[in-house]
């Protein structure tokens, strides 16, 4: 008999300011178990009178970290995220369970064994689970090649964009692209449209390679991303996607 | 966790008043007004012409319906709530499709008592498994309309189960067909961490749940 996934307690150690949307919250979690990179928490909030609310977030941080990290983007309409970054302080304490999924997930171990290249689509803060992907392959030495096409409205708002620059710079099997589909810096040099077939073909891995992709973002984005993937010849069962609706709030 | 941990300062949202509506809405589940989309893998694209639902019985014949064929046959319209393991619930959705117990109707399930569970199969390799139990008796249906008009490709068309009284992964998009079997065996979601029968009133989200 598999075990219940217990709700367990948490504390928040660190609020780290992404982008003007985005926090990242470093969490203690004594209890957990060991997660995958790719698969998500529930957190629950319980209101003075009872009330509840859940949601998932993906979790951010590798495999094998002392801290959980969950990377939240604000939605302005949303019941939850605001709580999660205005509301909480360091010192806090958060219910959760998880880890969840063993489908949209990545292990090193696979990873290397099978050889095949990685391609990785994010929009917007489907980077979360990507990003958790990406520092397990950085932590563990996985030199799988690696490329992440990264979608997002500006400059400003590339979460983790330094530390992508860094992995990269002393990585030549990972390779970051970035688009920005709203504002530009005035000396941009990449990508400034919504991420379509053409750039898909111009920056994915040939579908002969038998590549791996990973797709997470608003459902619109996942759906260009893995439609124009199966046209260029990606199998759909090596598609693998995660959709952060507009209400996930 | 025998008390319940306060989150300081966390009110929610405005309560909905109208208490038979809150009523209807799952522990754990919020309402949605919108319809999200969620599946593991690429839409897939299958023509009408190439489109027929199939059903196995282990015993019985096979039974084959063209999309004319299917059709043809007697349809349903009904308007149910929705809930997604992911959180939301969406009420009062309109689908129109046609009952799985007329799709049954066609196999002497009492003569074989064996036969208990179905795997209902999809394009895209998805499957997920149900006790027969739980579509028969007018709780299941396959539904080629949402709102009456022909059911977007993005939430499952050209056809899906739904079996509303069971979290929505239940409620396979992109249905081509049913396996009735006497052994139990987990489905896609079902493998691979999540729940193998999902009561959305039992918040039996996730295996263990």
């Amino acid at each position: 008999m598999v075990q219940q996934l217990k709700w367990q307690l948490c504390t928040v150690v660190e609020i780290r300011q992404e982008t003007p949307k985005a926090k990242s919250l470093i969490l203690d979690w004594p209890e957990r178990t060991t997660h995958l990179a790719g698969q998500h928490v529930d957190v629950r909030l319980t209101a003075e009178d009872g009330y509840q609310a859940q949601r998932s977030y993906s979790i951010a941080s590798p495999p094998g970290e002392k801290h959980l990290m969950l990377t939240v983007e604000r939605i302005d309409d949303g019941e939850v995220s605001p709580y999660l970054t205005d509301g909480l302080r360091v010192g806090d304490r958060l219910e959760l369970r998880g880890p969840i999924g063993g489908y949209f997930v990545w292990d090193a171990r696979n990873g290397g064994t099978d050889g095949s290249t990685l391609f990785l689509a994010a929009g917007g803060s489907g980077i979360a689970p990507l990003m958790s992907m990406i520092r397990h392959r950085a932590s563990t030495g996985n030199k799988v090649p690696t490329r992440l096409l990264y979608s997002s409205r500006s400059y400003e708002e590339v979460i983790y964009r330094e530390e992508l620059d860094r992995l990269s710079a002393h990585d030549p099997t990972l390779r970051v692209i970035h688009t920005l589909t709203r504002r530009r810096p005035a000396n941009w040099m990449g990508y400034g449209r919504r991420i379509d077939r053409a750039m898909l073909a111009d920056t994915a891995w040939p579908p002969a390679e038998k590549p791996l992709a990973f797709t997470c973002g608003p459902t619109a984005f996942v759906e260009t991303v893995a439609t124009h993937l199966g046209e260029l010849g990606y199998e759909s069962g090596r598609i693998k996607t995660e959709r952060f609706g507009p209400t996930g709030g | 966790m025998a008390e319940q941990f306060i989150a300081r300062g966390f009110k929610g949202r405005a309560r909905d008043t109208d208490r038979a509506r809150r009523e209807r809405i799952p522990p754990g589940q919020y309402e949605t007004k919108e319809f999200p989309v969620l599946s593991a893998g690429p839409t897939p694209q299958t023509p009408i012409e190439r489109w027929d639902f199939s059903i196995y019985a282990e015993v019985a014949e096979q039974l084959k319906w063209t999309w004319d064929e299917f059709q043809r046959l007697p349809r349903e319209t009904m308007t149910v709530d929705i809930h997604c393991v992911t959180k939301w619930s969406k009420l009062d959705t309109l689908w129109t499709g046609v009952s799985v117990d007329t799709l049954l109707a066609g196999i002497d399930l009492d003569a074989q008592p064996s036969i208990r569970y179905l795997i209902a199969f999809c394009d895209g390799g998805y499957t997920t498994n149900l006790p027969l139990a739980d579509v028969r008796g007018g709780r299941a249906w396959v539904v080629y309309e949402f709102d009456s008009k022909p059911l977007d490709p993005v939430h499952g068309g050209p056809a899906r189960l739904l079996v509303p009284h069971l979290y929505f992964w239940k409620s396979a998009k992109w249905v081509r067909g049913f396996k009735l079997v006497r052994e139990d065996r987990p489905g896609f979601w079902e493998s691979v961490g999540y729940h193998n029968y999902g009561d959305p009133w039992k918040e039996q989200r996730y295996a263990g749940d």
